[in-house]
């Protein structure tokens, strides 16, 4: 748990897709250590027995009534989209061409 | 002049609202190039709104608890039409189609709504100089931070911009800069005010409330803003609490605790002024002893993998599809990383690593899991002391406004601005700051007043004592 090492940097960037420089790989591995390692008063405590806390006041199954109601308008959302086409949000190629 | 006051003067059709609009608009015109509050100043929308204001008054028509008084938003908060950026190059021009109920229920009220205002990219700072736009000064010494994240709401309210702010605070991020900025700082219990329209940070400890120059202007604010809204399902269901009310009733025989661990925390001339007001609430009958909550000394560690954990999923959503920048790439995966690479600055891409590792396989115990179970000690901890106290007294912040650029190059110095703030967040309980003398530099420095869940009246009779104390 002490330290990360800066392939763990990289690897955590690939998860958040973040395309980091290798500037950015090194200092980020400098500093999150240095939190990491503030951290470690939470990291060492003793919990046994504790419950973890979610949310301050858990409201479970909040439900509003089955009535319609206008949604946002279509066209004013894909208006401030960066691309859009024929109704939708328009995206590069997710998928290959079919063989 | 204060909100009430613009508010009653509008509303008796003793001053017009165009009017008030002007002199708040020649106020920005006059200090906005030098303290840069602001990321855009909606003067046409404002006359424009005063005018209606105007017109309701002359019609006989009722124009609200706020009629005319200008508002400041924090730019997280969504105005339909309206450019809403959070700092950040990654929103930069989007127009949300929708407004925040905050906003919805200001302009109900009679509010007119003056200017987007500057902030910590995403409200991940306590200084702002996270802004992808630029840093706001301090209004009261240009060389020093307004604090953050919503320095640019604070510096508003403080330079006579607005008669009142929103801001929004996570991890302290209205009370902190409240105090650097001397004006009133109010976050709210968590669910008392929606989040509807707010730009997410950290689900579980944001929350939106008022910065004013006095406490009966935070009342009034929060009376408005506050109370149930279907929109949002973390949104307490009960109504907005009477505050302008209690204001009068004092403190006598309120039991207050000075909590001990903020004292211990910050300058000696801090810990002063919280000495200051402590006498002051005795003068005026309350019961002050000193207060212990120790699991409060776990909150920075476990506020920054809750708050990074939170955010890294929350930031998820901005991968150039829907709203924002979009950098291409070859495929959709290379467009997501170019996109948040190029539109995302230090301190959220910092943020965002943070709490992915605190997420990630491995490390979610050790990390994630512990930090929620010492914000469960850290709820059990406060709750034993409201078992002795109705409310707790404590220092804002560490010190007095710093300067610009002193702790820039380190986030874990930064982060310790907000030690004295961060526990309320994590317990969801209601904290204010209001500003309570100088330090030897002639900064402000504020002091916090502390209260269980719901406990905004009891919180406010007191903020009242102390404000009057000073006159």
């Amino acid at each position: 748990m002490a330290g990360i090492s800066r392939d763990d940097v990289a690897h955590v960037a690939r998860l958040a897709r973040l395309a980091l420089t290798e500037e950015e790989l090194d200092r980020f591995s400098g500093q999150l250590a240095a939190v990491l390692e503030h951290a470690a008063d939470v990291a060492s405590l003793d919990t046994a027995g504790v419950p973890p806390t979610a949310h301050p006041f858990p409201l479970v199954n909040v439900l509003r009534d089955d009535v319609p109601g206008p949604s946002l308008d279509r066209d004013e959302v894909l208006s401030e989209a960066p691309a859009a086409e024929d109704g939708r949000f328009r995206v590069p190629r997710i998928l290959g061409e079919a063989p | 002049m204060s909100a009430a006051g613009v508010a009653a003067a509008v509303r008796a059709g003793a001053r017009a609202a165009v009017d008030v609009v002007e002199e708040h608009l020649a106020s920005i015109a006059g200090r906005e190039d030098e303290l840069h509050a602001f990321n855009l100043v909606l003067a046409d929308e404002a006359r424009a709104a005063a005018e209606e204001i105007d017109r309701r008054v002359a019609a006989g028509e009722d124009p609200g608890p706020l009629a005319g008084v200008p508002v400041a938003l924090k730019d997280n908060l969504c105005t339909r039409g309206i450019a809403t950026t959070c700092s950040s190059r990654i929103l930069d021009g989007w127009r949300p189609p929708y407004d925040a109920t905050v906003v919805t229920r200001l302009r109900e009220a009679g509010a007119v709504l003056v200017g987007k205002t500057n902030m910590d990219e995403f409200a991940m700072g306590s200084s702002t100089e996270n802004s992808a736009f630029g840093p706001t000064r301090n209004p009261h010494d240009l060389s020093r931070v307004p604090g953050g994240s919503s320095g640019g709401s604070a510096t508003a309210v403080a330079a006579g911009f607005a008669a009142a702010a929103l801001g929004s605070d996570t991890g302290g991020s209205i009370r902190q800069p409240a105090a650097l900025c001397g004006v009133v700082g109010v976050k709210p219990t968590y669910g008392l005010v929606s989040r509807y329209g707010l730009v997410a940070f950290a689900s579980s400890l944001d929350q939106v409330g008022p910065i004013t120059t006095s406490v009966a202007d935070a009342a009034a604010v929060l009376e408005v803003i506050a109370g149930h809204d279907p929109a949002d399902s973390t949104s307490l269901p009960r109504p907005a609490p009477a505050l302008r009310a209690v204001l009068g009733e004092g403190v006598e025989g309120l039991r207050v605790g000075v909590l001990r661990e903020f004292v211990d925390a910050v300058d000696p001339e801090v810990a002063a002024r919280v000495t200051a007001a402590a006498t002051a609430l005795e003068s005026a009958g309350a019961k002050v002893d000193e207060a212990s909550v120790p699991a409060t000394t776990l909150g920075l560690s476990a506020y920054y993998l809750i708050a990074t954990a939170e955010a890294s999923s929350n930031l998820a959503r901005y991968d150039g599809v829907r709203y924002g920048l979009r950098v291409d790439g070859d495929d959709i995966t290379s467009m997501y990383g170019a996109t948040r690479a190029a539109g995302f600055g230090a301190e959220v891409k910092r943020r965002i690593m943070l709490g992915t590792y605190a997420l990630s396989a491995g490390y979610y115990d050790a990390y994630y899991g512990q930090a929620q179970k010492a914000r469960t000690l850290i709820i059990r901890d406060f709750d034993a002391a409201y078992g002795s106290y109705d409310l707790l007294l404590a220092p804002t912040t560490p010190t007095t406004a710093f300067e610009l650029g002193a702790k820039a190059g380190d986030p874990l110095t930064m982060y310790l601005s907000d030690v004295c703030t961060i526990p309320s967040n994590l317990a969801g309980h209601p904290a204010m700051s209001l500003p309570y003398g100088r330090g030897g530099d002639g900064l402000p420095i504020g002091v916090q007043l502390l209260a269980p869940a719901l406990g905004e009246a009891t919180m406010f009779r007191a903020a009242a004592v102390l404000e009057a104390s000073l006159a």
